[in-house]
């Protein structure tokens, strides 16, 4: 029984926490949805190759708002960055991710 | 040709000598110059032509000298060898192709058309005779030839650019301008020298770096797990607010829609009105001091005055279009107690022009409530007592009119016109009547034409009805014949209980007694003044006193059944006007022309005014006088445009005093009854006498 429960919680928990929430960002609003968005596209793409997944969207973000971007995708990390002014998006997605999108050129 | 290529050539050739040494003498550079012309030519030099260096094309084949000497023997013949040589034409005589025996053999390599033409030859001549040639055979560019200077050779050759297609007759002309300066080659030396260059200089600037900052940040999965549940529960009470505000807001529109279809509709004299009562708060804030001196202030030091008292001046009202005129006519609205009309115009005879007619109230000072310009001046005015939206206007053309408040536009509701009975002289008193047996509103009107009109307001006309013609002193006409003069009514008033009685005041200085009911006769008439009368008011409560004033410097004070004066006043100067005050039978006030205020209360002292007292700037005439009918102020008209208003101090209205014990009687009866003692008094003696 309890180990239903607790499958069916956690199954629960990742239908909830499947959306993308952002946790900290300066971008603005255009930006900032584009960027959550080719995220969100390509953690889906690569659900198990977070490695091509962070080069698609930095070579993405490279293309459309210039270099240089630098992408780390990971379940757990920590970290210091320099990044330019408002050009820093860090947001989690599908309940165990963290990406972390930020340009310092 | 090859001469003239030489030269050329030379030319091309100084200036590259003297550019490669820059420094160097020409005479240096001459001599260099042979030395490398010796080189390049192989030896091959001529003496004059020491310029002349061998140009070999890149690509020539360096041949050996016995290469050089070989001997090629080339036959020429006259045969072209491209030309073909199996060329058929059909024949149709024949009806076959044939072989033509003879093809053309020459090919054109090269092909210049001459530019020269013989002097005596037809096209010389036509082209003479166009005009496109010059007259003088010209010096010609081949300037270095030798031969050039002998005439014979140069008279034969007309040079012609570019044959016969040069048909623009400047370039011919520029030619020849141009021809002078070619240079003579054993003479011609050439210069060159170069000016310095502009200094380079570097400048760069760096701009400041895009700014940055550092965000530090762990992830793992308690807090991505603690990151979502958060958000799961803010969204959640997001929710339920949404829900709650949503129902409100259901609510909140039914309660909206009617506001906003308000305020649709809403325009700007609802903000007109707001505006309205903002602006009197705020004069109520600047005036405050005057607004409660107005209310509340009593001169204590009357006490010490004895029975003399003073006048507190209050506000001033003023417009500034309606600067330059006299105040003509003043009226207090019985109705509405802070409301007043001052009628604009001027007394001047030679300074008609405009007029208007403005309405003041006490709530705000600074500017009229209601404007009326007019074309002529307005003489006298006078608000209708129930109807205080209606004002009689009586005009220095003669016209009377009758405005209404109420109504939007600057025209009055009723004007007299030459068609219906108005005055020809100035109107200089119009009085409202109560209505008519129709319940039609009426007024009457008084004028120097010597008629004292009555007008009916119906539907849209005014109607007018003579009520009597005043005729004045018979004169006799220089021939002995009689002849009716008119008395020039001036001011009239009607008496307060019995219905047809009325008195007229004439420019001559008599005042009828007349009945509304005899159009020709007069009662009675007293020989009241030796000037003009410019008011006769009925006393407010005994009802058979009046009082009359003119510009003989005098107010009398009469008991209509008697037929001289009871009191009489020298006020020392032309009396404007004067006014009973509403509050006692026995007070009135006088203005006159040197700018004073006279206040008389008879059963204070029968001989002098208990208040005298200047009001305005020297040299500003008093016109006119009103009291309020409620407050203890008057209003006092300057022939300067403006309306001052002044407070009586407490002794210009001190009641009777009050014995100990006894029950202060009140009422009209009361101020009949003080009158009538004075009068009585004045009668005694008289009958006493008699």
């Amino acid at each position: 029984m309890a180990g239903t429960e607790v499958k069916k919680e956690e199954a629960d928990y990742k239908r909830l926490h499947s959306f993308p929430l952002i946790r900290h960002t300066d971008m603005l609003e255009e930006m900032r949805v584009e960027t959550m968005e080719l995220c969100v596209t390509a953690c889906e793409k690569f659900a198990s190759n977070n490695e091509s997944a962070a080069k698609m969207i930095k070579e993405s973000m490279d293309k459309k708002f210039g270099s240089s971007w630098h992408v780390v995708i990971g379940e757990g990390f920590g970290f210091e960055v320099t990044h330019e002014v408002k050009n820093l998006l860090y947001m989690f997605f599908g309940g165990s991710l963290a990406v972390c999108v930020w340009k310092c050129s | 040709m090859s001469i003239s290529n030489a030269a050329a050539t030379m030319k091309k050739g100084v200036p590259a000598q003297k550019a490669a040494l820059p420094g160097a003498k020409p005479t240096k550079a001459a001599a260099k110059k042979k030395e490398g012309a010796v080189d390049n030519s192989d030896g091959i030099t001529d003496d004059w032509s020491h310029g002349k260096g061998l140009i070999k094309p890149p690509d020539q084949l360096e041949l050996t000298e016995t290469e050089l000497n070989e001997e090629i023997t080339r036959i020429l013949t006259t045969n072209n060898p491209h030309a073909p040589q199996n060329i058929v034409h059909y024949s149709f005589k024949e009806r076959a192709y044939k072989p033509t025996g003879v093809v053309d053999q020459m090919v054109v390599l090269f092909e210049l058309e001459g530019s020269l033409v013989h002097q005596d030859s037809d096209e010389a001549r036509r082209l003479r005779a166009k005009g496109d040639l010059p007259k003088e055979t010209a010096t010609v560019a081949t300037g270095t030839e030798p031969d050039e200077e002998k005439p014979d050779t140069l008279g034969t050759l007309v040079e012609v650019d570019e044959a016969g297609e040069e048909d623009r007759p400047d370039s011919a002309a520029s030619k020849a301008d141009m021809e002078p300066k070619a240079t003579n080659q054993f003479k011609f030396s050439e210069r060159a020298s170069q000016t310095l260059n502009n200094p380079l200089r570097e400048r760069s600037c760096q701009t400041e770096p895009p700014s940055r900052s550092i965000f530090a940040a762990t992830a793992n999965q308690w807090e991505i797990y603690d990151a979502y549940v958060e958000e799961l529960q803010k969204q959640e009470k997001n929710k339920e607010k949404q829900k709650a505000a949503a129902s409100k807001k259901d609510t909140d529109k039914s309660k909206k829609k009617p506001m906003l279809m308000e305020t649709q509709n809403d325009d700007l004299t609802k903000v007109r009105k707001s505006a309205k009562i903002l602006e009197r708060m705020v004069h109520q804030n600047i005036f405050d001091d005057i607004a409660q001196d107005f209310k509340y202030f009593e001169d204590a030091s009357d006490a010490f005055r004895g029975q003399e008292g003073t006048l507190l001046p209050l506000w001033k009202f003023q417009y500034d279009k309606a600067k330059g005129l006299s105040v003509t006519a003043l009226c207090w609205s019985q109705k509405h107690q802070d409301l007043f009309a001052v009628g604009m115009g001027s007394y001047d005879f030679s300074k008609q022009g405009r007029g208007m007619l403005v309405h003041y109230t006490l709530k705000n000072t600074t500017f009229p409530e209601y404007i009326y310009p007019t074309d002529s001046g307005v003489l006298c005015l006078d608000i209708h007592e129930q109807h205080p939206l209606l004002v009689a206007v009586g005009f220095y053309d003669g016209c009377v009119a009758v405005y209404n408040l109420k109504k939007k536009g600057l025209e009055p509701v009723y004007k007299s016109t030459a068609k219906t009975g108005k005055h020809t002289d100035p109107v200089w008193q119009v009085r409202w009547q109560k209505d008519d047996m129709d319940n039609n509103r009426n007024f009457y009107s008084v004028s120097s034409d010597g008629r004292v009109v009555s007008w009916t307001l119906v539907k849209n006309e005014l109607v007018f009805t003579d009520i009597i013609r005043l005729s004045g002193a018979v004169s006799e006409g220089p021939e002995g014949a009689q002849q009716p003069g008119i008395a020039c009514g001036t001011a009239f008033d009607f008496h307060k209980q019995i219905d047809y009685l009325f008195l007229v005041g004439t420019e001559e200085g008599k005042i009828h007694k007349c009945s509304k009911t005899y159009s020709s006769q007069f009662l009675e008439t007293y020989d009241a003044h030796s000037m003009s009368v410019e008011a006769i008011r009925w006393n407010h409560f005994h009802p058979k006193v009046f009082i009359s004033c003119s510009s003989d410097w005098t107010v009398k004070i009469w008991d209509h059944t008697i037929n001289t004066p009871m009191f009489t006043f020298d006020l020392k100067a032309a009396v404007g006007d004067v006014a009973w005050a509403p509050y006692s039978s026995t007070v009135f006030a006088a203005v006159t022309t040197d700018g004073k205020v006279h206040v008389f209360d008879l059963s204070v002292n029968k001989y002098e005014a208990i208040c005298q007292q200047s009001v305005v700037a020297k040299k500003t005439k008093l016109t006119h006088i009103d009291f309020n009918p409620i407050h203890p102020i008057v209003t006092v008209g300057d022939d300067r445009g403006s309306v001052s208003s002044f407070k009586l101090s407490p002794n210009l209205r001190k009641k009777p005093e009050a014995k100990k014990g006894q029950v202060q009687p009140k009422g009209p009866e009361v101020e009949v009854a003080k009158m009538e003692e004075l009068l009585s008094l004045l009668r005694e003696p008289e009958h006493g006498t008699a």
